[in-house]
């Protein structure tokens, strides 16, 4: 294995928590009913081709993508739809969603269920790029963006590099290293269907050192079989953002993506470990997006645990099967703790996105003191893209937006680095994603002029 | 010792000198003609720069009152508030017929007991933020968040936050209905409304428009579109917005019947005398006429 890596600039290490990691994957029994969300992905929601009454099998195409980036939603379950209606999520509004009771489980016919693996990739890359979009496959690290969008390469443009974000950088989340160690096989073709589709020569599999014993195993399997050659596993240090894409590619390859710019500016198609297992299994087993594992834990948890679920289960069946909400809980967090988002609602569907559910008492959680800046400079230690958070948030309170475009608010990826850090507890991350919600606004309206 | 001092004295106080004439010669010939009415006018205005007349400014508004003046002879399409406007009138030598007073409205009634906080929210205290996090403490989309993006905008410390109700409250006597807190406002809450008849407004305190069922779990006040006030109203004044009643304030003649017929207590009758009981006026007249 290479020695291992990192992204030079900033950065934090919060405590890791993997409570989960040598907890096997459980199939999650399949629920009585099922809230699907029609708007799972960055972009446009789905529009709803069911209505009420419809007979729906495993893995239907119930709703369709609506503009270029946006995605196909798939019944993740066999039944009959109860409504067509709104249904809250996790921040609280309404979102249009499909209701369905569930009946037996009746897949769709042309999908292979079985467990075995299918190594050769028989289909062209243009036939993967229209399987992945057809199968609704998104980002599932939390960023939902449509993935065919990203292998959909421009003309004047060559991919150099897939890179896989096995980082899994966030503390407490555990599903990402628990798909690499059961099904290393199906990850390692699902990444040699990425490296086709987007025809780059190399594939890049970045790994923080907290999962050596995944990143051994995917060596041995490499250097092992002549098939994957071409793929190559880098252990990275472990450090928070590791699997930020800007930070990723920097720690991978050395380079760096201009401001404002695309990773293929770089050559560098990046893709998350759970995305490219969905991937193996729409191209190889014609199986849309109709499951995700899901890491639930927390301190208190009496039994955290990773969960293949169906996507619509709702949240609170899950937190049931790890033995209920424990006493005094506050948070609940969709997601993991440094980017994940407090839950306004405590019931609310599993969808695409959605890669942890965190639970946190009231002492973990408990609200600290805000203080006035010190001028320490910790948040321009830790921001990894050079930024000055303190600054920004000064900015941004008082709505100098032209200001912060000048400072380059729009290149912050919103990791919260400088949050953590800072010493006086100032929520910089939220008056800076104000900020940068308010300059991109005013950027948009100026280029549509 | 001395000579240094003298020197530099005098160096410098002839420099001075000359500076100044330069200065004087370039004042007169620069010199801008202005009416000292402009002067005059703004300072009898506010100076808080609110724009809600559609200037730039105060000052901005007393160049086009002394050019309105000067050109049409009138003040007509130029608003401040009523009191500021006759000052500038008399001011001008001229009068103004006095425009209708009008108010700032927070149609937002989910107070905390009203609408109980479910979730705790920290973090930055900017409503335009939260509302793009979460629907709110009480689980209605609509409702006042109460982080006072509109206190902080008002020029005439007009509006806060109350601590116990934990929504936006209107000072009546400082508003004057520039509507800066409107355009502040995430959710369109505030609305500017006449001020009304000897200060008497009946509006519709609420804004969501989301079902009935729904808004009853999140919210004690909230109107539910039952159109029981449309039916109810003699003048026609009540609208609906999908499921949200509207009163136009210009059709409304404050007859408080849909106030009494609601069955949430959405309307708020402000400012009015409270009512006697039904029961005991109708005894009243019957004494009379027995009499």
């Amino acid at each position: 294995m290479n020695p291992k890596k990192t992204f030079p600039k900033g950065g934090v290490h919060p405590e890791e928590n993997k409570l989960s990691s040598d907890k096997p994957i459980i199939t999650f029994p399949i629920p009585k009913q099922v809230i699907i969300p029609l708007g799972q992905c960055l972009g446009a929601p789905a529009e709803a081709i069911v209505k009420k009454g419809d007979e729906v099998k495993v893995g239907q195409l119930i709703g369709t993508a609506k503009g270029f980036i946006s995605a196909n939603v798939h019944s993740s379950v066999s039944g009959k739809v109860s409504k067509v209606d709104e249904v809250m999520d996790h921040t609280g509004y309404r979102k249009p969603a499909i209701f369905i009771d569930v009946e037996g489980d009746e897949w769709l016919e042309g999908i292979d269920t079985s467990d075995k693996l299918v190594g050769e990739i028989t289909l062209s890359r243009e036939e993967i790029i229209e399987r992945v979009r057809s199968h609704g496959i998104v980002g599932m690290g939390g960023a939902t963006f449509p993935t065919s969008v990203k292998l959909s390469i421009p003309k004047d443009k060559k991919a150099e590099f897939v890179i896989i974000n096995a980082a899994e950088c966030e503390p407490y989340l555990t599903c990402d290293n628990r798909l690499l160690l059961e099904k290393p096989h199906e990850f390692l073709v699902g990444v040699k269907i990425l490296m086709k589709a987007v025809d780059a020569p190399k594939a890049i599999v970045g790994i923080e050192t907290n999962k050596i014993e995944a990143a051994k195993l995917l060596d041995n399997i490499v250097k092992g079989d002549e098939y994957y050659h071409g793929i190559e596993i880098q252990p990275l240090q472990t450090k928070y953002p590791q699997g930020g894409e800007k930070q990723l590619i920097k720690a991978c390859t050395g380079r760096e993506i201009p401001s404002g710019k695309l990773p293929i500016e770089t050559g560098c198609v990046v893709v998350n470990v759970a995305s490219t297992f969905a991937i193996y299994e729409a191209v190889q087993k014609n199986k849309p997006l109709i499951s995700r594992v899901v890491t639930v834990t927390g301190k208190s948890v009496k039994n955290p645990s990773n969960f293949l679920v169906r996507i619509g289960t709702p949240s609170t069946e899950l937190i049931e099967a790890v033995g209920g909400l424990p006493e005094n809980t506050t948070n609940i967090i969709n997601g993991g703790p440094m980017m994940g988002k407090s839950v306004s609602v405590n019931d609310f569907p599993v969808i695409k996105g959605t890669s942890g559910i965190l639970l946190m008492t009231d002492k973990e959680a408990q609200p600290r003191k805000v203080g006035n800046c010190l001028r320490c400079g910790k948040c321009i230690n830790a921001c990894p893209m050079g930024l000055e958070p303190f600054l920004l948030c000064r900015l941004s309170k008082n709505n100098f937006f032209e200001e912060t475009e000048a400072e380059r608010i729009m290149d912050c990826i919103e990791c919260g680095s400088c949050e953590f850090t800072c010493p006086a507890n100032i929520p910089l991350l939220d008056y800076i994603r104000y900020g940068k919600n308010k300059t991109g606004q005013i950027i948009r309206s100026r280029n549509q002029k | 010792m001395n000579d240094i001092l003298l020197y530099s004295l005098i160096v410098l106080g002839v420099l001075g000198g000359i500076l100044a004439v330069i200065l004087y010669i370039v004042a007169q010939k620069f010199k801008v003609e202005e009416n000292p009415l402009i002067d005059e006018v703004e300072s009898n205005l506010s100076g808080a720069n609110c724009g809600g007349c559609g200037f730039a400014g105060c000052r901005a508004f007393a160049e086009a009152c002394v050019k309105s003046a000067a050109d049409k002879n009138s003040l007509a399409g130029l608003n401040c508030t009523s009191s500021d406007m006759s000052k500038v009138a008399a001011v001008l030598g001229l009068t103004v017929t006095a425009e209708e007073p009008k108010i700032a409205v927070v149609r937002c009634s989910g107070t905390c007991e009203n609408a109980p906080k479910k979730t705790h929210y920290e973090g930055a205290d900017i409503c335009a933020f939260a509302h793009t996090l979460f629907a709110g403490g009480s689980g209605c989309p609509n409702a006042c968040l109460g982080l006072g993006d509109c206190v902080k905008k008002c020029a005439f410390d007009a509006i806060h936050v109350d601590p116990v109700l934990g929504i936006a409250v209107v000072d009546e006597d400082k508003c004057v209905g520039c509507g800066t807190c409107t355009k502040a406002c995430p959710r369109g809450i505030i609305e500017i409304r006449p001020k009304g008849k000897n200060n008497r407004r009946i509006y519709v305190s609420c804004v969501n428009v989301e079902k009935g069922a729904i808004t009853m779990k999140n919210c004690k006040v909230g109107c539910i579109g039952c159109q029981k006030c449309l039916k109810e109203c003699p003048f026609e004044a009540i609208e609906m917005r999908g499921t949200l009643a509207y009163i136009n304030p210009d059709k409304c003649k404050q007859c408080r019947k849909c106030v009494d017929v609601c069955p949430r207590g959405s309307i708020l009758a402000v400012n009015f005398p409270p009512r006697k009981p039904k029961v005991e006026v109708k005894e009243e007249v019957n004494n009379e006429s027995k009499e």
